[in-house]
């Protein structure tokens, strides 16, 4: 399935691109995460994180579709 | 209100938009960006956020600020881009008919902000270093 992620913060930084759309066979964000932490070499943890998927926080096991724009998010430091 | 802003916040033009007939308090709270941190000497910082995402949890905060304290109005507008020391990062400000639930509800407010919307500072320190704080 095809997935669009946004990078932010420290993750952007370390992916190099604020965006990219992946081809992949995870089918939840947990799985997708680890995928993309191998091929970026993210420090943090998935624990660590939050998930978006589509402009919501969602749970990390929920089945993704094709098509859905999926966000880490690290712990958040506005204020 | 919820707003993201890459512009200079205007405080006096957010007071006047709490003004109610049945207000007799108003409270805001101002978060300056202040020069140090953890020890170490601040220059400037950068804020990213994901405005989609924030902008929905902004608007959920007010909504539940509303619903659990007795006020009559409440604004939150955080800032985004580059800001210097002394810069006006986030201002909150609630009006209500007493100062108890203007205070209550200011404070959650900004704690909720702190902890929930996806805003991101990256700190640019004395020594050339710069990181994002991610507590």
């Amino acid at each position: 399935m095809k997935y669009r992620l946004l990078y932010f913060a420290s993750l952007r930084d370390r992916a190099g691109v604020d965006s990219e759309t992946v081809e992949s066979f995870a089918a939840d964000a947990r799985n997708l995460y680890a995928e993309l932490r191998a091929r970026h070499g993210f420090a943090m943890d998935a624990d660590c994180l939050r998930v978006a998927i589509n402009g919501e926080f969602a749970a990390w096991d929920r089945a993704l579709a094709d098509g859905d724009e999926i966000v880490f998010i690290p712990p958040v430091s506005g204020g | 209100m919820f707003r993201l802003s890459d512009d200079t916040i205007d405080a006096a033009t957010l007071t006047r938009g709490l003004a109610h007939t049945r207000a007799g308090a108003c409270v805001a709270f101002e978060g300056w960006v202040r020069d140090h941190n953890d020890g170490r000497r601040v220059l400037r910082l950068d804020y990213q956020a994901y405005t989609a995402l924030a902008q929905t949890q902004g608007e959920r905060i007010l909504a539940e600020a509303r619903e659990k304290f007795a006020i009559l109005d409440a604004c939150c507008v955080h800032r985004v881009g580059a800001l210097a020391i002394g810069d006006l990062a986030v201002w909150v400000g609630v009006s209500a008919a007493h100062r108890g639930a203007a205070f209550d509800a200011c404070r959650y407010i900004i704690d909720a902000v702190k902890s929930r919307v996806p805003i991101w500072k990256n700190e640019h320190y004395a020594d050339g270093e710069s990181g994002w704080l991610h507590p």
